[in-house]
């Protein structure tokens, strides 16, 4: 498969910012028909890398061919015109359009006078869509559409051009396990029709499930490329991160306390049903299921930002009503959410007031806030969860992932919680601090914190969780204990297949 | 030096780098093209454009909170028409005829009063209804100044109380009455903003308001007591302003919503909420008062000054946008 010339090369490109070296020297090679895993923790040049490809920055030293002759990319028009397509992680379409004009949207076919031609964007679309086997038309507004369609859309939208190469950056993001495997189909066929493909992702099973070479990038510069064949995880995530990594099962060796948060047949419409659980302090459990399974609709009645349509919530053995996060909080039930910058931090604040925003009004001196105090909290925090910033006055967008999500989870311990929730706790987090933030977390349950840890990560689960509830369209399935819990019957329970149904 | 660090400092300082242009500009051209003899820079000259300020300035600091909070007040101008008509007719109302010049603090509160109930209405109905700001503070400034003529038709209302106009003329160290209230309305704008949680809270729930919710902060209540604060100084402007002139008519301050939240902008408030601060809207506000005032010195006709001040607002976004790209690596749109 991977024969000829190679469609893309990029040799020792060099990339400065003003006082950052972003790319230092990093070559690689796309062959047609080949899957080319591009990997490194966040910060690592990947995005730098693609940018420079896609046009949008110009490097500062090195080459790129695209089928062996040197180009210049000007801007994202000539990338596309060299056939150097990107499938980006945040979609970009047009959700009031539909599907042909979202896919042809700047060059739509014309009639005389500047009048859409709409039978041939149609049929031109109808042809391109055949070829990806999807269940919806160009007629389709994107809207409608699931998320995992919507990035058909785009990819639909990279094969109206003659594609040479086409770069995927973490597409899988949002994808359930169904979309998963019909995008790798996609992929597939590019490949077979010689297209070279460059994926982007964090998420190891993929890459040794699809690729065939992986060039890992570490601080700007190239650490190697390696037949995906002659290697493992760990190799690979050593190359990343330059040590070793520990992702060995990590269950309970402390006493376990009283239950402090009890679920009975918590019921909310269509959501979820008839959801019962308990979790005691100094146990970690873990919520597994396909996105839309439910589990992140529980944390959010838990906390008060849904109202439950039935059923009991019991906080230390006893029934407690939450209607709001303010009543969660004041009961000591904290959720650090899935979408850390648009649901747990103020992008545009400070380090020191993002962890004491839900207790500033506590921290006052007269009508003042006593900054003194809050400056103490942050301080504690940062060095108990060794977070990394220049200082207090850093605004947290400037942060890197894994420290913003310390942020958050900092916020929570510094009002002292008895359950903390954490939805999705690595998720777009590099390597490196993904098994700090997991090591943290068996810590806080070792601390007496009940704590539920919900993830579409499996290997996540199975590290930090003691118990595993099972979740299949929205409800349970099963709950493992980590003695008993296999991958297997992990993956069948949150199928609906085969899992026996545990009140 | 941290990058960025400049374009911080040019961001932050920009709008005092502007008026001292303009001062330089003024001082300069004045000597060439004013009609009257005194320099533009004259002492007396700046007192006055200080107390000019006043009206719009104290409304602005009301306007930079609400618009941190991310939301936006229309309905300015008709609350300051309503606050105007309430102070100036509940001192001709006969029960308080006995009430001698004790009828001024109680005209006053009335207005205030007012000021404060109408804005309070605006935010009850964006809190309750969660209809955006921008709809129902349009729908209360058509309604308000609707109110404001079926008071008195076409009719001025007007009222002298003497005692009243000494007090808004008087000078303490030569600063005018009105300057005096809006340097106050700052400097307690400014702690709020800064120092207390109400503040904070602000400023978080403009930036990621879903974040703010998440924090256990009680979003509805913080917006509702910022709509108060609005109309509580949209009413104050009105109070200080029709002190000392005694009669208004039913279309006084209008389109002073525009200048007020022109002001806020060119002091750089974020118009998308979040961020943005008391003192530059300070700086806004001198800014304009200044175009206004120089342009007038130099001969230059009402209509001219509005079409400078329009392009230069333009102008001084597009050159804040320029500052804000820089760094970083944003995709072109």
């Amino acid at each position: 498969m991977t024969e000829g010339n190679p469609v893309l090369r990029v040799e020792n490109i060099v990339k400065t910012f003003p006082g950052v070296r972003a790319l230092d020297g990093v070559s690689f090679t796309v062959m047609p028909g080949e899957v080319h895993a591009l990997m490194g923790e966040n910060g690592a040049g990947k995005s730098t890398l693609m940018k420079v490809l896609g046009g949008i920055h110009q490097p500062n030293g090195g080459s790129i061919f695209v089928e062996e002759v040197e180009t210049v990319m000007a801007g994202p028009l000539e990338a596309k015109a060299k056939g150097i397509v990107f499938i980006h992680q945040e979609l970009s379409l047009a959700e009031e359009l539909s599907v042909a004009e979202n896919i042809y949207l700047g060059e739509l076919p014309l009639k005389s006078f500047g009048r859409v031609d709409w039978s041939t964007l149609y049929e031109r679309t109808d042809a391109i869509l055949k070829k990806l086997n999807v269940g919806f038309t160009s007629r389709t507004k994107v809207g409608d559409l699931s998320i995992a369609n919507q990035q058909m859309v785009e990819i639909a939208r990279a094969l109206t051009v003659d594609a040479k190469a086409v770069i995927f950056d973490e597409p899988t993001a949002s994808l359930t396990d169904a979309e998963k495997s019909v995008l790798f189909e996609v992929i597939a066929d590019l490949q077979s029709d010689g297209v070279g493909i460059v994926y982007i992702s964090h998420r190891m099973e993929e890459i040794f499930k699809i690729t065939d070479r992986i060039t890992v990038l570490r601080d700007g510069q190239y650490c190697g490329t390696v037949e995906t064949a002659n290697t493992n995880e760990e190799a690979v995530t050593q190359l990343m991160i330059g040590r070793k990594l520990d992702l060995s099962r990590n269950a309970s060796h402390h006493e376990l306390g009283d239950v402090a948060l009890e679920v009975r047949g918590l019921s909310c419409g269509k959501l979820f049903q008839d959801i019962s659980f308990e979790v005691r302090s100094g146990e970690v459990l873990g919520f597994y299921g396909l996105v839309g399974a439910g589990r992140t609709e529980i944390a959010e009645t838990l906390f008060g930002l849904r109202d439950p349509s039935g059923g009991q919530i019991l906080l230390d053995g006893e029934e407690v009503r939450i209607h709001s996060p303010v009543d969660a909080i004041a009961r000591g039930i904290s959720l650090v959410p899935e979408d850390r910058k648009g649901q747990g931090l103020v992008l545009g604040m400070n380090c020191r007031d993002n962890m004491t925003l839900p207790q500033v009004q506590d921290l006052t001196s007269g009508p003042f806030v006593a900054e003194g105090a809050e400056i103490a909290i942050f301080d504690q925090y940062r060095d108990r969860l060794d977070i990394r910033t220049p200082g207090w006055k850093q605004t947290v967008g400037n942060l890197s992932g894994g420290n913003q999500q310390k942020i958050v989870i900092g916020k929570w311990l510094s009002m002292r919680p008895k359950v903390l929730i954490v939805d999705e706790p690595t998720r777009g987090i590099d390597v490196g601090s993904k098994s700090e933030i997991h090591k943290l977390i068996r810590e806080l349950a070792a601390q007496g914190y009940a704590v539920i840890v919900i993830s579409s990560e499996m290997p996540e689960v199975l590290h930090v969780a003691d118990r595993i509830v099972a979740m299949y369209s929205g409800k349970i399935m099963r709950t493992f204990t980590s003695e008993e819990v296999t991958e297997d019957s992990l993956v069948q329970a949150i199928s609906g297949l085969g899992g026996e149904k545990v009140a | 030096m941290q990058a960025g660090a400049l374009s911080n400092a040019l961001k932050t300082g920009a709008i005092w780098g502007f008026i001292v242009l303009e001062l330089i500009f003024f001082s300069v051209a004045g000597q060439y093209l004013s009609l009257s003899d005194t320099a533009f820079m004259d002492i007396d000259n700046m007192l006055l454009l200080f107390k000019q300020s006043a009206p719009i300035g104290i409304i602005a600091m009301g306007m930079t909170i609400v618009m941190i909070n991310g939301n936006i007040d229309l309905s300015v101008g008709a609350t300051y028409a309503i606050a105007a008509i309430v102070l100036l007719e509940s001192m001709t109302w006969p029960i308080f005829a006995g009430l001698g010049d004790w009828v001024i603090p109680v005209a006053w509160l009335l207005a205030l009063g007012a000021g404060t109930l109408l804005g309070a209405l605006n935010g009850l109905i964006v809190w309750k209804t969660g209809v955006d700001a921008f709809i129902v503070t349009l729908g209360a400034m058509l309604g308000y100044r609707g109110i404001v003529f079926m008071f008195n038709g076409e009719q001025p209302t007007s009222h002298l109380n003497w005692t009243l106009v000494d007090f808004a003329e008087a000078e303490v160290f030569g600063i005018a009455t009105a300057t005096w209230f809006l340097l106050a309305v700052t400097a307690v704008i400014w702690f709020i903003m800064t120092r207390t949680v109400h503040g904070r809270n602000a400023y978080a729930i403009g930036d990621n308001r879903e974040a703010a919710v998440n924090a256990g902060i009680r979003v509805g209540p913080h917006m509702m007591i910022n709509f108060m604060i609005i109309g509580f100084l949209a009413a104050l402007s009105a109070v200080v302003f029709y002190s000392e002139s005694g009669s208004v008519n039913p279309n006084d301050g209008q389109l002073y919503e525009l200048w007020v939240i022109t002001a806020v902008v060119l002091g750089g408030t974020k118009i998308t909420g979040g961020a943005g601060s008391v003192i530059s809207t300070f700086g806004g506000v001198l800014a304009i008062q200044l175009l206004r005032k120089g342009l007038g010195h130099i001969g230059a006709d009402t209509e001219t000054v509005n079409l400078v001040i329009g392009c230069i607002l333009i102008a001084v976004l597009f050159l804040d946008r320029q500052l804000n790209i820089k760094g970083k690596e944003e995709l072109k749109v």
